[in-house]
C-alpha cells in the first residue's frame, strides 16, 4: 500500500493505481507531474501535504486496517477527519512536512565558473548552507559557458551557475537544442565592469572607441547586452564600429596583456585582477549603466525538479540563505576568505575583498568606495528575463515574434522563488515585475516591442 | 671513445642548462623602480604594479614552488584542489585506458588490413583524412554526443592515439618479406599459426613504432582534453593555476608533463628493442 493512498477513503482498494505505481488513482499521477513542474498549483499541493499527514495520523490511531475501515465505515470521512483534528494540531504538523520534504537525492553536484559571481554557490559550501538545507553538495569548478551549459544538460551537475540570460537561451535553442531550464534565483546583481588597457587612459568617451577590440565573456550574456547597449548609446553600432569577441574571462586579462584586445566587460574579480596586475584601468562600474541589473544567476533543469522536487527545494533554500548572508556588507571580508582558496575561486584574497567590500583601487592611481559594487539579491524578477529577450531581439539572435511574458514566466520561477521565501520568514516583493531603467532611460516590462522599436540603434532585420 | 663522447654531451648539456637558467634569471629580475603611489592604494595593488615584479617568475621563484608540490604531492583539499601526484595519477589512468582501448583495436584491425591489399587501398582515404583532426575538435562532438565528460576525454585520446598505430601496424604487416611467407607455405603452415610466428614477429618492431608514436600523442592530447573538460587531471591543474595567473605552476606544469611524457616514451623504446632483430 502506497503512502499516499487516501485513509479515508472506507473503498480504496490495493491495487487500483496509475503507471507509475506511486499514486492513487491516475488522476493523482497526473496532478503529482503538474504540481512537481513548478505550475502553480501551490493551494492543492498544501492539500496534498496535509492529507498525507493526516492520512500517518490516521493510521497511528488505527494501526490495524481493519478497524480503521469499520471506523471510516461507520461515522464518514468529514466526521473522522474533524475527529482526528481534535487531538492533533494537523496544520501545524502539515507545515513543518512541507517545509522539510526529505530530499530525493542528497549528494549533488553544482558546477560554477570561479568568479565572484558565484559567491553564493560556492560559499554555500564553506560555510556551511547546503549542510544546513539537509543536502550534501560538491562544487565544482568549470573552464566555460559552453562547458557548463553541456555539462548540465548532460546531467553531470543536478544544477548550475549560468549567466542570467543562458537559461532563457536555452530553453529557446539559441545556440543549444532546446531544453526546458529554469531560474529559481539570480546570484549576484550589479558586479562587472568595463576595463580598458593602461594605454587609452585619455580616451574616456566612448564616442572616441570606433575600431578597438573588446571581449566579452559569452554572446548570451549580460555583459554583451550592457556593453553593446553602453556603446549603442553613444552612438557607436556595436556590430559595425568595434570588434566584440567571446572570450573567457581568465583568459581576458592575458589578452589584455598581450595588447590583443583593447579592453573588456567582464565580471568581477576579473576586472579587479587586471588592475591588480597593472595592465588595466576601471572606466566605469557596470552599476552605473543599471544599478541593480542581474549578472548571473543559478539554474536547473525542468527535468530536474521533476524528478526530485524535494532536493530543488532544499537547494533554493541554500542559495538563498547565502544570498542573504552575502547580502549584508559585514560578512563580505569573512566570504573573500572562504572563497578565495585554489577549491573555490583561486584568487588573491586582496582583490576579492577589494569586489566584496567596494573599497577598491581603480588603476588609475585611486582608491574608490562604493559598497554597492556587487550585491546580492536572489528574487528572480521577470522583468529582468523581459528584458533580456527585449536585447536578444534587437541584436538579432532572435528572429521573429516573442511572447515575452509566457517565456518569462516559464523561466524564472518568481513564484516558487516567492514561496521559498516565505516560508524562510523573508519578505519576497509581491510583484513578479518591476520596471527600472537603463541609462536614465524607462523600461516598462508590459511594453517590451515598443521598447525594442525606439532604439536607433540595432541590428538591421 | 664512446664513454669520452657520453661525458663530453653531458657537460655541454650541463652547460646549456646553466645559460638558459642564467638568461632566464637575468630576463626577470624586477626592475627595481617602485612605481610612485599613496601606500593605501599600493596596499590594493599587486605586486607587478607596485615593485616593477616582472610577471614572468624567475627560476629561483618556480624552484621554490615547486619544491613546496613536491613536499606534498598527495593533498586532497575538495573536488577543485588536489596534489600534483593525484592530479598525474588522474591524467595517467585516463591515458591508460583510451590508449589500451586504441590498442586493443588498432592492432588486429591494422592485422587485418595489412593481409588484405584491397581493404588496404580502399580504408586509406578515411584514415588519411581522420588522421590529422585536432583532439580539440572531437571535444565538442564527443560532449555532445557521450553525453559524460570523462568518457569524452577518454574517446578524445582514442581517436587521436588509433591512427599511428593502425598505418604502423597494417604497413608493417603488408611488408613482410615475400620470401618468409613462401617459405611458411611450402612447410604448409595454418593460416592462423603463419600469423602469429611469421608476421607477427616480423612486424613487431613496425608496430611497436606505431605504438610508441601513439602514446606521445596521447600524452599531448589529455592536457587539451583536461583543460577544457576540467575537474580533475594536469591540463585541470595547468587551467585553474592560468585562471588565478598563476604563471609559476604553470611553469611547473609544463615541466612535469615532460618529464612524464619522456617516461611513457623510454617504457615503449625499451619494450621494442627486445623485438628488434638483426636481419
Amino acid at each position: 500500500m502506497s503512502i499516499f493512498d487516501d485513509p479515508f477513503d472506507a473503498d480504496s482498494r490495493v491495487n487500483a493505481g496509475c503507471i507509475c505505481g506511486q499514486h492513487q488513482s491516475p488522476a493523482e499521477h497526473e496532478h503529482a507531474l503538474l504540481a512537481l513542474r513548478c505550475e502553480p498549483v501551490v493551494e492543492s499541493q498544501e492539500k496534498r501535504y496535509e492529507n498525507v499527514v493526516a492520512s500517518a495520523v490516521l493510521r497511528a490511531v488505527f494501526p490495524e486496517a481493519a478497524t480503521r475501515r469499520a471506523f471510516l465505515k461507520s461515522v464518514g470521512a468529514a466526521t473522522a477527519l474533524a475527529a482526528v483534528s481534535q487531538f492533533f494540531p494537523l496544520k501545524t504538523a502539515t507545515e513543518a512536512f512541507a517545509e522539510s520534504g526529505t530530499p530525493e537525492k542528497k549528494d549533488l553536484k553544482v558546477g560554477f565558473i570561479p568568479i565572484t559571481c558565484a559567491t553564493p554557490i560556492i560559499m554555500a559550501a564553506p560555510l556551511g548552507f547546503y549542510a544546513k538545507a539537509g543536502l550534501n553538495v560538491e562544487v565544482v569548478k568549470t573552464a566555460g559557458w559552453a562547458v557548463i551549459r553541456d555539462k548540465t544538460i548532460n546531467k553531470e551537475y543536478d544544477a548550475s551557475h549560468m549567466l542570467a540570460p543562458m537559461p532563457i537561451a536555452i530553453s529557446l535553442g539559441l545556440g543549444a537544442q532546446p531544453i526546458p531550464f529554469t531560474v529559481p534565483a539570480i546570484e549576484n546583481i550589479n558586479g562587472q565592469g568595463i576595463v580598458l588597457s593602461m594605454k587609452h587612459k585619455d580616451k574616456r568617451d566612448p564616442k572616441d572607441w570606433k575600431g578597438l577590440k573588446f571581449a566579452i565573456p559569452f554572446d548570451y550574456s549580460m555583459h554583451n547586452y550592457l556593453l553593446r547597449y553602453y556603446l549603442a548609446e553613444h552612438g557607436i553600432d556595436p556590430d559595425t564600429d568595434v570588434q566584440l569577441r567571446s572570450v573567457p574571462p581568465p583568459e581576458m586579462v592575458a589578452n589584455l596583456r598581450a595588447d590583443n584586445i583593447d579592453g573588456f566587460l567582464a565580471p568581477d574579480n576579473i576586472c579587479q585582477r587586471a588592475i591588480y596586475d597593472g595592465v588595466g584601468f576601471l572606466h566605469i562600474l557596470s552599476k552605473e549603466i543599471w544599478d541593480g541589473h542581474p549578472c548571473c544567476s543559478f539554474a536547473a533543469s525542468r527535468e530536474f525538479i521533476t524528478a526530485a522536487p524535494n532536493s530543488f527545494a532544499a537547494l533554493t533554500r541554500a542559495i538563498v540563505d547565502a544570498t542573504a548572508y552575502a547580502a549584508k556588507a559585514e560578512n563580505r571580508k569573512q566570504i573573500a576568505e572562504a572563497i578565495a582558496p585554489a577549491n573555490y575561486i583561486n584568487a588573491p584574497v586582496t582583490v576579492l575583498e577589494q569586489v566584496l567590500t567596494g573599497t577598491y583601487a581603480d588603476g588609475l592611481g585611486g582608491v574608490k568606495t562604493d559598497p554597492k559594487r556587487v550585491d546580492f539579491d536572489p528574487f528572480p524578477w521577470q522583468s529582468f528575463a523581459v528584458w533580456m529577450l527585449t536585447q536578444m531581439k534587437r541584436w538579432g539572435q532572435i528572429k521573429g515574434d516573442v511572447d515575452y511574458k509566457a517565456v518569462a514566466e516559464q523561466i524564472y520561477l518568481a513564484t516558487d522563488t516567492r514561496k521559498v521565501m516565505t516560508e524562510m520568514g523573508l519578505t519576497p516583493p509581491k510583484d513578479s515585475y518591476k520596471s527600472f531603467s537603463v541609462m536614465g532611460k524607462p523600461f516598462d516590462p508590459t511594453k517590451p516591442d515598443d521598447y525594442v522599436a525606439s532604439f536607433k540603434i540595432k541590428k538591421a532585420s | 671513445m664512446t664513454a669520452s663522447l657520453r661525458l663530453r654531451a653531458a657537460i655541454v648539456s650541463i652547460f646549456l642548462l646553466a645559460v638558459f637558467l642564467g638568461a632566464w634569471h637575468l630576463a626577470t629580475r624586477s626592475t627595481g623602480t617602485a612605481a610612485n603611489m599613496s601606500p593605501e592604494y599600493a596596499k590594493l595593488m599587486g605586486l607587478t604594479a607596485t615593485q616593477g615584479k616582472s610577471a614572468m617568475p624567475g627560476p629561483l621563484d618556480v624552484g621554490a614552488k615547486l619544491w613546496e608540490h613536491l613536499k606534498r604531492p598527495f593533498y586532497d583539499n575538495g573536488p577543485n584542489d588536489k596534489g600534483l601526484g593525484i592530479q598525474l595519477a588522474f591524467s595517467l589512468g585516463r591515458v591508460m585506458l583510451g590508449y589500451l582501448i586504441a590498442v586493443a583495436i588498432a592492432i588486429p584491425l591494422g592485422f587485418l588490413i595489412g593481409m588484405s591489399p584491397l581493404m588496404s587501398k580502399a580504408l586509406d582515404p578515411f584514415i588519411q583524412i581522420m588522421k590529422p583532426i585536432s583532439p580539440l575538435a572531437w571535444m565538442p562532438l564527443a560532449l555532445y554526443t557521450i553525453k559524460d565528460s570523462s568518457l569524452s576525454a577518454i574517446f578524445v585520446i582514442f581517436i587521436c592515439s588509433v591512427w599511428p598505430m593502425l598505418i604502423n601496424t597494417a604497413f608493417g604487416v603488408a611488408s613482410v618479406r615475400k620470401e618468409w611467407i613462401n617459405v611458411a607455405r611450402t612447410l604448409e603452415v595454418g593460416n592462423f599459426r603463419r600469423a602469429f610466428t611469421v608476421i607477427l614477429p616480423a612486424a613487431a618492431p613496425t608496430i611497436l613504432t606505431g605504438m610508441r608514436i601513439s602514446i606521445g600523442i596521447a600524452w599531448l592530447v589529455i592536457v587539451a582534453a583536461e583543460m577544457l573538460v576540467g575537474g580533475t587531471g594536469i591540463g585541470y591543474f595547468v587551467w585553474n593555476e592560468w585562471n588565478n595567473l598563476s604563471i609559476t605552476n604553470v611553469i611547473i606544469a609544463i615541466l612535469l608533463i615532460g618529464l612524464v611524457g619522456m617516461v611513457l616514451d623510454q617504457i615503449l623504446a625499451r619494450v621494442s628493442r627486445l623485438v628488434t632483430f638483426p636481419e
